[in-house]
C-alpha cells in the first residue's frame, strides 16, 4: 500500500493535479511528489506553464462596455430610487 | 530645480482607479457620478455573470438592473464586512440563480471527464501528443483584439458552473473565499470546476495557436 502511494507520478496523473498544486490544495507530501514529476518531465512543465498563461490571459479578457442605452437606463433607475424618499 | 521639471514616465500603466470604497463613501453622499462609475465599472461583468444562469440576454440585463436597486436600497444596511464588489456579485448570483431556476428548468450534466483528453497518453501514462507549443504565438504574433476575442467565445463555450469561476477568479481576479461566498460552493466544488474550466481554455489556445498556427 505504502509503496504504491510512493510511485511516481506519471503525466496523465501530473495533469489532473495542476490546479490543486496552484491553489495551494496540495499536501507537502503530494506536493513534493508533483514537482518531482515536474523535475523530470519538460510536457507536464510546459502544461503547467500553459494553464499559467491560460490564467494571465484570461486576466486580460476586459467586459464589454456599456451601451449608452443601459448607461441612460440605470441613471434613470437612480433617479427613480432617490425620490423613493 | 527639480520642481519645474516633472518626470513624466509613462510605463504603459493607466492612472490607478478610484478605490471601490471611494466611490461607496461618495454614493452614500448622494453623488450620481459615483453610481454612474460603478455601474460602468461592473455593469459588464455582472452581466456576463448573469448570463450563466438565464436563458437570454433580456432576462440577464433585467437580472442586472434589479441587482443595482437592490444595491441601491441595501446601502444603508450594508455593513462593509464583504467587499463592496463581493456583496455586490452575491446579490446578482442570487437573483440570476432564482429567476434561472424558474425560467429553465433543465439541470446542466455533470462533467466529470479528465482534464487533458486520455487519447494523448500511452499505455504508461506519459504524454504520447504532448502539449503543442503556443504561449510565444499568444505573446508575440497574434493580435490582442484577436486573443480576447478567442478566449471571450471560449469562455462562453464552458458549461455554466465552470464559466461562472473562471470570470470570477481569473477574470475579475477575485479570492477563492470571496467566490466561494458568492456562488456558495465548497473550496473543493471551486477548485474542480475552475480545473476543467481552465483546461478547457487552454485546450482551445492550443488548437487554436499550437505548433506556429495563427488566427
Amino acid at each position: 500500500m505504502k509503496l504504491a502511494f510512493r510511485r511516481d507520478l506519471v503525466c496523465q496523473q501530473a495533469v489532473e493535479l495542476v490546479s490543486d498544486y496552484l491553489e495551494g490544495a496540495l499536501r507537502r507530501s503530494a506536493r513534493r511528489r508533483f514537482e518531482r514529476h515536474l523535475a523530470g518531465c519538460p510536457h507536464c512543465t510546459e502544461y503547467l506553464a500553459q494553464i499559467r498563461e491560460t490564467i494571465r490571459l484570461a486576466g486580460r479578457v476586459t467586459p464589454e462596455d456599456l451601451t449608452p442605452q443601459m448607461r441612460d437606463d440605470l441613471t434613470d433607475l437612480y433617479r427613480r430610487w432617490r425620490n423613493e424618499g | 530645480m527639480y520642481a519645474s521639471q516633472p518626470v513624466l514616465v509613462f510605463d504603459g500603466t493607466l492612472p490607478p482607479m478610484e478605490s471601490d470604497a471611494d466611490l461607496l463613501r461618495r454614493l452614500r453622499g448622494g453623488d450620481e457620478q459615483a453610481f454612474v462609475a460603478l455601474v460602468e465599472r461592473y455593469n459588464g461583468s455582472m452581466l456576463r455573470l448573469a448570463l450563466s444562469f438565464v436563458p437570454s440576454r433580456a432576462v440577464a440585463e433585467e437580472v442586472v438592473q434589479d441587482t443595482w436597486l437592490a444595491v441601491l436600497r441595501g446601502l444603508s444596511a450594508f455593513e462593509g464586512r464583504s467587499s463592496l464588489q463581493t456583496w455586490m456579485f452575491t446579490i446578482l448570483v442570487n437573483r440570476a440563480r432564482t429567476t434561472g431556476a424558474r425560467e429553465q428548468r433543465t439541470i446542466p450534466v455533470a462533467d466529470a471527464g479528465p482534464v487533458v483528453d486520455a487519447s494523448r497518453f500511452g499505455p504508461d501514462g506519459a504524454w504520447s501528443a504532448p502539449p503543442e507549443h503556443w504561449i510565444e504565438e499568444a505573446e508575440d504574433r497574434i493580435e490582442a483584439g484577436k486573443l480576447t476575442h478567442l478566449l471571450r467565445s471560449a469562455m462562453d463555450g464552458l458549461p455554466p458552473r465552470q464559466r461562472e469561476v473562471v470570470l470570477l477568479r481569473d477574470v475579475q481576479e477575485m479570492s477563492s473565499a470571496d467566490v466561494c461566498s458568492i456562488l456558495a460552493i465548497s473550496e473543493a466544488n471551486q477548485r474542480v470546476l475552475l480545473h476543467r474550466g481552465r483546461g478547457k481554455l487552454r485546450q482551445v489556445l492550443e488548437t487554436q495557436l499550437g505548433s506556429g498556427r495563427s488566427l
